[in-house]
């Protein structure tokens, strides 16, 4: 299994019926896959979408049916539309029950930094800005290292996406927490000792009383 | 709210106006009235808009022109000329969060001075802002937004103005109606006044000033 799929299925294990969710660009829009059997969520898009399906197939694109990046997307039943005002207060009011993102670096107190490299890339903070301060649970997706360089920093070099911690980090290695403040082991995916997560990782982590293997 | 060809309703834009366009992506964005503009090589403006979408597509069109001095929006990620332009100084772009700028708009419309958000409390956006402190939580004063024109587009419009949108063509359209002089709407089909059930009317043709002809 690579290590975009051990991220987007162990994040799918949180998914609860009912809830009201918001998937990023990249690794997070893999967890629409592997929705578990019976569960039935409400994915949002956020330019004005509640119940995005599957992308349709050949010739099955609608113009004005689109994701966040303007791709074609379709609606499931019971889907419903609206303006960005509209969204965005879906997104900081208190409605939206979780958010998986994608990663540049996470702090030790579960800070993330995901949308500017200062001279590098700059394409503006879309709505991630919005989603991790107002969403009720924040879980970020990302790869563990980045060409060799832990990405589970002390402090974030990289301009903050909010000061609020996030509640999850999920990496094809492990399963982080920040519940009281403090990155918190506790998950390790198969195959992967404690002492390896410890490595990769730049910030210090605080064992949970049972560290249990990632269920897939 | 007048009937107006394409060729005048954007003649009637000078150079260095400000602009709110309509669309995400490129979805939903008034792609005849972006046409025009260019043809009329109009020069200098200041657009507020989610994104400057991508080559070839509604505002990048604007962006590959050389027509703009300013951009105003939440993302710039997939348009490369933006980015190329910004970086040699030709456009002044602000990014803004998506619901912030989105709530600026609606505020402008609304008669409010700004609204107060926690969205970028702490981050880059709070330089230069004001925090304030309400029952023990952080906001930032973010100011209210209006410009020259909006131009819209719709689904649907009735030949009194009315306005009805198609799914996730909606966007930024209904808000950024209410918070410009002058609003200039195409749309996908007009349709005598009755079509659009008063129930479905999204933006009263009261806000509407020009509703441009289709061929």
């Amino acid at each position: 299994m690579d290590a975009q799929t051990i991220i987007a299925k162990r994040i799918a294990r949180e998914l609860r019926a009912g809830m009201l969710v918001n998937l990023g660009i990249g690794i997070p829009t893999l967890v629409a896959n592997y929705v578990p059997a019976g569960v039935s969520v409400f994915f949002q898009s956020e330019n004005g979408l509640i119940g995005t399906g599957p992308i349709p197939e050949d010739g099955m694109a609608h113009p004005t049916l689109t994701d966040a990046g303007g791709q074609p997307v379709s609606a499931l039943p019971g889907a419903s539309t609206f303006d960005s005002a509209m969204s965005f207060a879906l997104i900081r009011g208190g409605h939206l029950d979780m958010t998986v993102l994608g990663g540049l670096q996470v702090d030790a107190r579960g800070r993330l930094a995901n949308w500017m490299i200062p001279g590098k890339m700059v394409p503006g903070m879309g709505g991630a800005m919005d989603l991790v301060t107002g969403a009720k649970r924040v879980i970020v997706a990302m790869q563990h290292t980045a060409k060799g360089k832990p990405k589970i920093v002390k402090e974030c070099g990289l301009p903050l996406t909010s000061v609020r911690c996030v509640d999850l980090v999920v990496t094809e290695l492990a399963v982080i927490g920040f519940a009281d403040g403090r990155a918190t082991l506790l998950e390790t995916a198969p195959g992967v000792s404690v002492k390896q997560v410890v490595e990769a990782t730049e910030a210090p982590l605080t064992k949970a009383a049972k560290i249990e293997e990632m269920r897939l | 709210m007048k009937t107006i060809s394409l060729e005048s309703a954007a003649a009637m834009i000078p150079d260095g106006a400000s602009l709110m366009i309509g669309g995400f992506m490129g979805v939903g964005t008034p792609e005849r009235m972006i046409d025009e503009i260019v043809r009329q090589r109009k020069g200098k403006l200041a657009i507020i808009a989610n994104d400057t979408a991508i080559p070839g597509r509604g505002i990048g069109k604007l962006v590959a022109g050389g027509l703009l001095n300013k951009v105003v929006a939440s993302h710039i990620g997939l348009n490369p000329e933006t980015q190329q332009q910004m970086i040699a100084g030709k456009i002044a772009v602000d990014l803004v969060p998506q619901g912030t700028l989105i709530e600026r708009i609606r505020a402008g419309g609304s008669g409010l001075g700004g609204i107060l958000t926690p969205t970028g409390v702490g981050t880059v956006v709070e330089e230069g802002k004001r925090r304030i402190e309400l029952d023990g939580k952080s906001y930032l004063l973010e100011t209210a937004l209006r410009a020259d024109f909006a131009l819209v587009h719709a689904f649907l419009a009735d030949y009194a103005g009315n306005l009805s949108y198609a799914l996730t063509a909606r966007n930024f359209n209904p808000v950024i109606a209410m918070a410009a002089d002058t609003v200039i709407v195409t749309a996908d089909h007009i349709v005598p006044v009755g079509v659009i059930a008063p129930d479905h009317v999204v933006t009263p043709a009261a806000v509407v000033d020009y509703l441009v002809a289709n061929r």
